[in-house]
C-alpha cells in the first residue's frame, strides 16, 4: 500500500501522458469527420476538458464538505488544489470553446447562449473562492470560511450542466440527451478515452500540486523548528 | 492550412501550452524548495559544528 501511495504520481503522471497520446491519435485518425467539418474535432478536447472542470470543482466541494464535516486533517488544503485544478481547465473549456464558437457560429461569445453565460458564471464565482481565502488570515477561520464558499458554488454545477437542457432556444450543440450520445459508436469511443486522459491529467497535475504544497508547508515548520 | 484546420489546431495548443506553462511553474516552484532545503541542510551543520 506504502508503495502504491509513494508511485501515484509517477503512475498518474505516465499514464496521463499515454492517454492524451492516445487521444489524439483517435480523434484526428480514428474517429470520422461528420457533416459539420473538421472543427468538430475540438468536441473532443472541449467537452473532457469543462467535465474535468466540473469534477475538479465537484472534488474541492467534496473536500471542503470534510472539513467542515469531520475536521479531516489536510481536507482545507485539498479541497483549494482541486479548485485551483478547476479553475485552470474551467479557463481551457473557456478558450477552447470560444475557439470553436469563432469558427463554427463566426463569434467568439454569445451572451445569448445560457450554457456559456453560466459556465462563465460559475467559473467566476470559483475565480472569487481565491479572493475569499487571500484575504483572511491562515488558520481555522480561512479552512471555514472557503469551505462554506466552495459548497455553495457546487450548486452552480448542476444548473450549467442542465442549462443547455433547459433553454427553449439555442445553438450550443447538445451531445448527450435522454435517448443516449448523438454521435456513432467511434465518436463516443474516442470522446470516451478522451475524458479519461483528461481526468487522469486532472489527478495528475492535483497530486503533483498537492505535494508541492505539503512540501512547502514541511520546510516551513522546519525553519520554524530550527530558528 | 486551411482556416478551419487553423482553429482546430489552436484549440489543440491552447490545451498543451497550459500544461506546459503549469509545469515551468511547478519546476520553478521546485527549484525553490530545492534552494531551500539545502539552506536548511546548511543551517543544521552550523549548528552542529
Amino acid at each position: 500500500m506504502d508503495t502504491l501511495n509513494r508511485n501515484r504520481l509517477p503512475a498518474l503522471a505516465a499514464a496521463a501522458g499515454i492517454l492524451v497520446a492516445v487521444a489524439i491519435a483517435m480523434i484526428f485518425f480514428y474517429a470520422p469527420v461528420d457533416q459539420d467539418g473538421l472543427n468538430q474535432k475540438i468536441f473532443y478536447f472541449h467537452v473532457p476538458v469543462a467535465l474535468t472542470a466540473y469534477a475538479g470543482f465537484g472534488w474541492g466541494a467534496w473536500k471542503a464538505l470534510l472539513h467542515l464535516w469531520k475536521g479531516k486533517p489536510g481536507a482545507d488544503l485539498e479541497s483549494y488544489v482541486a479548485i485551483h485544478q478547476g479553475i485552470i481547465f474551467g479557463a481551457l473549456t473557456l478558450l477552447t470553446g470560444s475557439l470553436w464558437a469563432r469558427v463554427r457560429w463566426g463569434h467568439w461569445w454569445l451572451w445569448s447562449e445560457d450554457q456559456l453565460v453560466l459556465f462563465l458564471v460559475l467559473f467566476l464565482f470559483y475565480s472569487a473562492y481565491f479572493m475569499l481565502r487571500f484575504s483572511v488570515e491562515p488558520g481555522r477561520m480561512r479552512a471555514n470560511l472557503s469551505a462554506v464558499y466552495a459548497l455553495f458554488g457546487v450548486v452552480l454545477i448542476p444548473i450549467s450542466f442542465a442549462a443547455i437542457r433547459l433553454a427553449k432556444e439555442y445553438i450550443h450543440p447538445i451531445a448527450f440527451t435522454s435517448e443516449g450520445p448523438q454521435m456513432s459508436g467511434s465518436q463516443f469511443l474516442t470522446f470516451c478515452v478522451s475524458w479519461a486522459a483528461m481526468l487522469t491529467l486532472l489527478a495528475a497535475l492535483y497530486h503533483l500540486e498537492l505535494a508541492g504544497k505539503r512540501l512547502d508547508a514541511r520546510l516551513r515548520e522546519l525553519r520554524e523548528l530550527l530558528a | 492550412m486551411s482556416v478551419e484546420e487553423k482553429y482546430v489546431a489552436a484549440a489543440y495548443l491552447v490545451v498543451f501550452v497550459a500544461v506546459l506553462v503549469y509545469l515551468l511553474i511547478i519546476s520553478t516552484k521546485l527549484a525553490r524548495l530545492e534552494r531551500e532545503v539545502g539552506e536548511l541542510v546548511e543551517r543544521v551543520k552550523e549548528q552542529r559544528g
